[in-house]
């Protein structure tokens, strides 16, 4: 802020307080010629309408002037006017990073205790219970608003609690997930395929989960697909995925978007962005280690 | 309809209207009430219905037709009606004033089509896209030449206060409404698409000096103007204080310009602007006051009539929660009592206390005392259903506010809790979970609410119909 501006907010805001006072003054004051208290001031609208001369009354004043003196000694000591810094030399980033501070010094301790310790212990000695409430809360401050309260996921939020993992299920890879976050990426198709194509390789994916009612001869034509557009890449050939990459096994019948017809084909031509957001720099490795305990803990 | 009456026709027009907006609009507030209490409430529909009607959208539609709807008529009404009678004098360009009748009742259809398709530019109380903002900006500058034109041509010397809340109300939304509206529209497609013209940080401190001014010139100082006007005419005595009044106008309407900032306490907004807007929204506590003294003392000498009068109870009660919102305001706009009430369900009551409490009761109150005015009639058509309308609104307005006091409070605390170990006590589905039964009580508030306004219709409408539009003629004599 230039000192130009800085001048023209302190001249606003003093003027604006200056001029309270002043109206306040001035309505006080007994003019000459005026009516007396408690008479009507001699105007009349609308046939009846008239108005008391009364006084202000005292103890609303007194409200007014104590609301004045603490603006003025606010505003001396916080900053408020322009570039003023304020007497305190507050400011709510310094406030902000003395909080952070002492919440670091007083906290960083406790969860520190539990760094050594595996992940496999945590979630399954009865000694540690206290860290994996621990983590369980943090779970639910930090992964809920995704994963869902209960951690069973959502339509392109994966189901932490199934045993079923896209990533790898292991201590190590769950740690790795939340620390360094994920992009699942499946790519579009459209134009590499037709509308009977698709139709097809839809019928063999489901086929892959042994879904009933698919037609045979569709299947194995859209096992051709499979092959031809690569989805062996990334699936494998027995569509049982791969956790390198993060593509889904296809023959177990968890479904990240939706299993019906319209959604997988949905997926097929437009493709899914998947994200997990990495943690490493908000939450730290000590406060994962207990949230992937947590996690570990649900389905082991 | 010559120079030698009153122009009554497009006060009736807005004082029907202000009845039909306001059922409509509390009708979308119980929805989404509802649709909070029973959040699958909306998936009983058919599904092609269903994303119209999410909460999302109608959260809009129901703020914009109570405030601009309901509102907005109401204050069309009453001023147009006042500044006539005050200003002893015919309204200014009749023609110009039933085009503002049109044109703000063809904004009102258009809010209602365009918000519940989706159609937003994100700003809260001014969602409506640019095309709309447009003609809102064209009725308001009619509105305000035919108000400012009637008190040029009056036939009174002095201006009466409440013309000075009208037109201080005028004025300040037209240029709240065009500076928070300036967007950059998206020319490519359906022309229904702006981004706003502020950036960042400075976008957020434009809309909510929008925002608390609209509170503050709309919600405040134009129902001011009603009060001033309505509540000694139904007490039958002298307002209580010229000099009360002279001070509380001038101080509120340049204090209440600061105040916008407390509603981004703890944000990215500078810390001297966050700091300035606090200050003033604690100085503001005794000029608003002064309203409620003003219209509250205007009664001594005639409290009995209290006992007997429905429509005063309308106007005295609104000035109570008047004054209780206008205190729990400056209050909250304190950092640390922010610091838990943000958020929260706390700034619904709040609201509610001033949107129900008194912008609707003193309409209300006003509206029974105008009505049988406009049409000829001795008074209203049943009296008693005026008195059980009133019980059944305050009960209502009380059952919502205090519902969400506590639910607020309560989610603050949860919010705010933590362990030893630094970890939160609860988790928010927690703090959801809790509010439930305060949810079901504020419905039932909001239902009674609603219930007292179709009360209301019905008795409007035994007033009106076979009634005869009534013709004042203008006294020749000054005052």
């Amino acid at each position: 802020m230039s000192s130009f501006w800085s001048n023209w907010i302190i001249i606003l805001t003093v003027g604006n307080i200056l001029a309270c006072i002043w109206l306040i003054w001035w309505t006080m004051r007994k003019r000459a010629g005026e009516a007396e208290s408690g008479d009507v001031t001699g105007h009349t609208w609308d046939e009846d309408l008239q108005e008391y001369n009364n006084p202000l009354p005292r103890w609303w004043l007194w409200m007014f002037w104590i609301t004045i003196i603490f603006a003025g000694g606010y505003l001396a000591y916080f900053p408020g006017l322009g570039l003023f810094q304020g007497a305190g030399h507050w400011s709510s980033t310094g406030q902000y990073e003395s909080e952070m501070q002492t919440a670091t010094e007083k906290y960083d301790p406790i969860f520190k205790k539990y760094a050594a310790i595996g992940i496999d212990d945590l979630a399954s000695k009865s000694e540690n219970e206290e860290a994996l409430a621990m983590g369980k809360r943090m779970y639910l401050s930090y992964c809920s608003q995704c994963h869902g309260s209960t951690a069973t996921g959502a339509t392109g939020y994966p189901n932490l609690a199934d045993n079923d993992w896209l990533w790898g299920g292991s201590p190590e890879k769950i740690k790795e997930t939340i620390l360094n976050g994920r992009r699942g990426v499946m790519i579009p198709h459209k134009g590499r395929v037709d509308e009977a194509q698709l139709a097809q390789l839809t019928d063999y994916v489901f086929s892959l989960s042994g879904r009933e009612g698919i037609d045979a001869a569709s299947a194995e034509a859209g096992k051709g697909q499979f092959l031809a557009l690569g989805c062996v890449g990334c699936h494998g050939m027995d569509g049982k995925g791969n956790q390198a990459l993060g593509a889904p096994n296809l023959t177990d019948n968890v479904w990240l978007y939706g299993g019906s017809a319209g959604v997988v084909q949905k997926t097929i031509l437009e493709g899914r962005q998947g994200v997990m957001p990495a943690h490493q720099e908000f939450l730290g490795d000590d406060k994962s280690h207990l949230i992937a305990a947590y996690i570990y803990s649900l389905s082991n | 309809m010559t120079e030698t009456t009153y122009n009554y026709k497009v006060v009736r027009q807005f004082a029907i209207m202000t009845v039909v907006w306001g059922i409509v609009g509390m009708l979308v507030g119980v929805i989404i009430a509802a649709q909070l209490a029973f959040p699958t409430l909306t998936e009983v529909l058919p599904e092609v219905l269903q994303p119209y009607l999410q909460y999302g959208r109608l959260r809009p539609l129901h703020t914009n037709a109570v405030i601009f709807a309901f509102g907005g008529s109401a204050l069309f009404a009453t001023s147009y009606y006042v500044v006539q009678r005050t200003c002893q004098t015919r309204l200014f360009a009749s023609g110009l004033a039933g085009f503002t009748f049109w044109g703000w009742n063809l904004i009102i259809v258009l809010a209602a089509v365009s918000l519940p398709l989706g159609l937003t530019s994100g700003k809260e109380y001014a969602e409506l896209e640019w095309p709309i903002d447009l003609m809102i900006a064209v009725v308001w500058v009619s509105y305000a030449l035919v108000f400012f034109g009637t008190i040029l041509k009056r036939k009174v010397k002095h201006i009466y206060v409440a013309n000075w809340f009208f037109g201080a109300f005028i004025l300040t939304v037209a240029v709240l409404h065009i500076v928070n509206s300036a967007a950059i529209p998206v020319i490519s497609g359906p022309l229904v698409k702006s981004y706003s013209f502020y950036p960042g940080a400075i976008d957020a401190m434009v809309q909510w000096w929008y925002g608390h001014n609209a509170v503050g010139f709309f919600l405040t100082a134009g129902f001011l103007g009603i009060m001033y006007y309505f509540v000694p005419k139904q007490a039958g005595r002298p307002v209580f204080s010229y000099r009360l009044s002279v001070v509380h106008f001038w101080a509120l309407v340049s204090t209440y310009m600061w105040a916008g900032p407390h509603h981004l306490h703890y944000t990215a907004l500078p810390d001297w602007t966050q700091s300035v807007g606090m200050v003033f929204s604690l100085i503001l506590l005794a000029p608003s006051w002064g309203g409620m003294i003003n219209g509250i003392m205007t009664l001594s000498g005639a409290w009995h009539k209290l006992r007997t009068d429905p429509v005063l109870k309308f106007l005295i009660v609104s000035l109570s929660f008047y004054g209780m919102s206008t205190f729990e305001g400056p209050m909250m706009s304190i950092k640390t009592v922010n610091a838990l009430s943000h958020y929260t369900d706390w700034t619904v009551g709040h609201v509610h206390s001033g949107a129900l409490g008194w912008v609707a009761m003193v309409s209300i109150g006003a509206l029974y005392g105008l009505i049988p005015k406009l049409f000829g009639r001795e008074g209203m058509f049943s009296q008693a259903l005026v008195e059980l309308h009133f019980w059944i609104a305050t009960i209502g307005v009380v059952l919502y506010i205090a519902a969400m006091w506590i639910a607020g409070v309560m989610q603050g605390l949860m919010w705010r809790a933590v362990n030893s170990d630094g970890t939160l006590t609860y988790s928010f589905i927690e703090s959801v979970e809790r509010t439930y039964p305060f949810y079901n009580v504020r419905l039932l508030g909001g239902v009674m609410f609603l219930f007292g306004m179709l009360l209301m219709a019905y008795n409007v409408w035994r007033t009106v119909s076979n009634a005869q539009p009534a013709q004042d003629v203008i006294p020749e004599a000054a005052h």
